[in-house]
């Protein structure tokens, strides 16, 4: 969320920090939630169809469903009580250790980074695919992918006050596309224009398809754990961030349900486990052009909405890391006109450019996903830190979350399902992916740590942990 | 009370090579797998649509109901540019070796992280607190 409060440079020559301004409620956690989120009901969930088949992939969506609420269970406790900016970063460093927060920064930005490369990838297709049916078939939608991506860098670049503010109104624009989508295909009227009698087909891989659905599956809620970056604005950190993340939990439940019976009730499962965008689809087989207008609006919205708060949130991670000194200090800097972590900012564009460019949707998202689930199978094990290392009464919480072990050992399964998943049809990505963590992790031992402040690390006003 | 690291101040150069180093450590790594074309697409490969071309294909020798062949239809398709897609199937045939050293590479990497971030996580404390502990 917003560092725009940071000021760079003081009289004496030492950094000043005004405090973050405490406006937010549970609906603005809500909507900073779903809103990076809810691209995913428009695009790339649908890749679960083409690992699992149509009902493998409602399996693995309602399976991975539980993993996101052991998710923002755990994520409601420590964030309402590591009440900071930088999220599950900052928590790792009180928590964990440096190593271990260099890489959930890390996991943060590149989770975010490739979100951003794929939304632009949407957008790109999208306009390719309109202007197919507008008779310019030959239209190449490179333009419009750095066009969409240096856009909202600049926006971001400007301030980020208006630019959240407008995603909040365009994420509300884009769930009720959804919620019109399955009005407009007449659900209380089966085999009018909904064939899931004809089109729904047994599992085509059998129960291990099901599994392997689960990497996609993840589409559906990655970047709800985001609602934690808001932790430092929240009026009341322990009312606002479970109520906020629950209810966009809840939110997120519903549209991934509403999403896959309108796609499985309209397509083919092997032509929705490989479309770029399914909801757009749907509406175009509907034979309505309204729906297929709205559709449009929609996802380019959801695209642009994600995109816009997946720069806000990654440039944020990168600049808390050279803040903390985890990275070269000059991206720890703030525009001094417009408040905002500009070289940030600037330094991820050619990323998601390149990306966008260069590796196709589902590999694009796979990176995502996989950075996400690094973080996940970090916070089961941060979770049972933080309870040892300062039990229940030793220090103030905002909410405590119950049956304690129970959500941080169901997590920590689901995410060895998960890394399962991607292994069938993904190991080479799944093993990229751990080479550049690894290598980056190395990096920061051998080299980078030296320019680390030790005791600064640890800000919170705590006591001593337990066996430490 | 334990004594305070200084930490050596780094230059610009040094800064600059420390940018962009990372960046090429994400190009190489994540860009690897995409080039070697080392995992399944969801988008057929190429050969296949100019495979499919040269033979003739019918909705029903691809598995097609005729409801399904005409929900095909209006999204533009033909056999023909359907069969690549409808072909293109994941193989979950699972290689133990493989299976082996991937889990070697996360737990192995998890490990590492853990351990190293304690050693760290001590001098931290150590730091903030002073010596002792509990």
């Amino acid at each position: 969320m917003s560092e725009a409060t940071t000021a760079a440079g003081s009289a004496s020559g030492q950094p000043t920090r005004i405090a973050l301004l405490k406006v937010l409620g549970p609906v603005h956690v809500w909507a900073l939630g779903v809103g990076i989120v809810l691209v995913g009901e428009f695009m790339g969930w649908n890749f679960s169809v083409g690992k699992g088949g149509a009902y493998g992939s409602l399996i693995a969506c309602w399976v991975v469903g539980l993993l996101y609420t052991c998710v923002a269970m755990i994520d409601s406790e420590v964030t309402s009580t590591v009440a900071a900016a930088g999220g599950q970063y900052t928590q790792a460093k009180h928590i964990v250790g440096p190593l271990m927060a260099f890489n959930v920064g890390l996991y943060l930005v590149m989770a975010y980074t490739m979100l951003e490369a794929g939304d632009a990838l949407v957008v790109g297709d999208l306009m390719k695919a309109v202007a197919g049916e507008l008779g310019h078939a030959d239209l190449d939608p490179r333009p419009f992918v750095v066009l969409s991506i240096a856009l909202l860098a600049w926006l971001n670049y400007r301030g980020v006050f208006m630019t959240l503010t407008v995603n909040f109104v365009i994420t509300a624009a884009a769930f009720l596309a959804i919620v019109i989508l399955f009005v407009g295909v007449s659900p209380w009227e089966p085999a009018k224009v909904l064939l899931h009698k004809d089109l729904l087909v047994d599992l085509p891989y059998g129960w291990i398809g099901v599994i392997a659905a689960m990497q996609f599956a993840m589409w559906y809620y990655l970047g709800i754990e985001g609602t934690c970056q808001a932790a430092e604005e929240v009026r009341s950190a322990g009312r606002s961030i479970p109520l906020g993340t629950m209810s966009g939990m809840i939110t997120l439940l519903i549209a991934a349900s509403l999403t896959w019976y309108v796609a499985a009730g309209l397509m083919p499962w092997e032509y929705l486990g490989q479309a770029i965008t399914p909801l757009y689809d749907a509406a175009k087989l509907t034979g309505s052009g309204t729906l297929q207008v709205i559709l449009f609006v929609g996802t380019i919205f959801s695209a642009i909405a994600s995109a816009n708060g997946c720069i806000n949130d990654a440039s944020r991670a990168w600049f808390s890391m050279g803040r903390d000194r985890y990275l070269p200090t000059w991206f720890g800097a703030v525009h001094p006109r417009y408040r905002t972590p500009y070289r940030a900012i600037l330094f991820l564009i050619p990323i998601a450019v390149v990306f966008a460019f260069q590796a196709p949707l589902d590999q694009v998202i796979s990176f995502s996903i996989l950075s996400g689930l690094l973080g996940y199978t970090f916070m089961s094990f941060n979770m049972m830190k933080f309870r040892k290392q300062w039990p229940l009464g030793s220090i103030k919480r905002g909410y405590v979350h119950p049956f304690h072990p129970l959500p941080a050992i169901v997590l920590l399964v689901l995410c060895i399902a998960t890394y399962f998943a991607t292994f069938l049809g993904y190991g080479a990505t799944l093993v990229a992916v751990m080479a550049f963590y690894i290598l980056a992790s190395a990096w920061f031992v051998f080299h980078r740590y030296k320019f680390v402040r030790r005791g600064d690390q640890f800000t919170m006003p705590w006591p001593r942990p337990k066996g430490y | 009370m334990a004594q305070h690291y200084a930490p050596p101040k780094q230059g610009g150069m040094g800064q600059f090579i420390d940018s962009i180093l990372l960046m090429v450590l994400v190009f190489i790594c994540l860009l690897a797998p995409v080039y070697l074309k080392a995992d399944h697409s969801a988008a057929p490969p190429e050969e296949a649509k100019e495979e499919a071309t040269k033979v003739e294909a019918t909705w029903q020798g691809l598995g097609q109901t005729p409801v399904q062949a005409q929900q095909w239809e209006k999204l533009g398709h033909t056999p023909e540019t359907a069969k690549p897609i409808i072909d293109n199937r994941f193989d979950y045939a699972v290689d133990p070796m493989a299976l082996i050293v991937t889990i070697a590479v996360i737990v192995g990497y998890f490990v590492f992280v853990f351990r190293i971030s304690d050693r760290e996580y001590r001098e931290v404390v150590r730091e903030r607190f002073g010596d002792g502990g509990n």
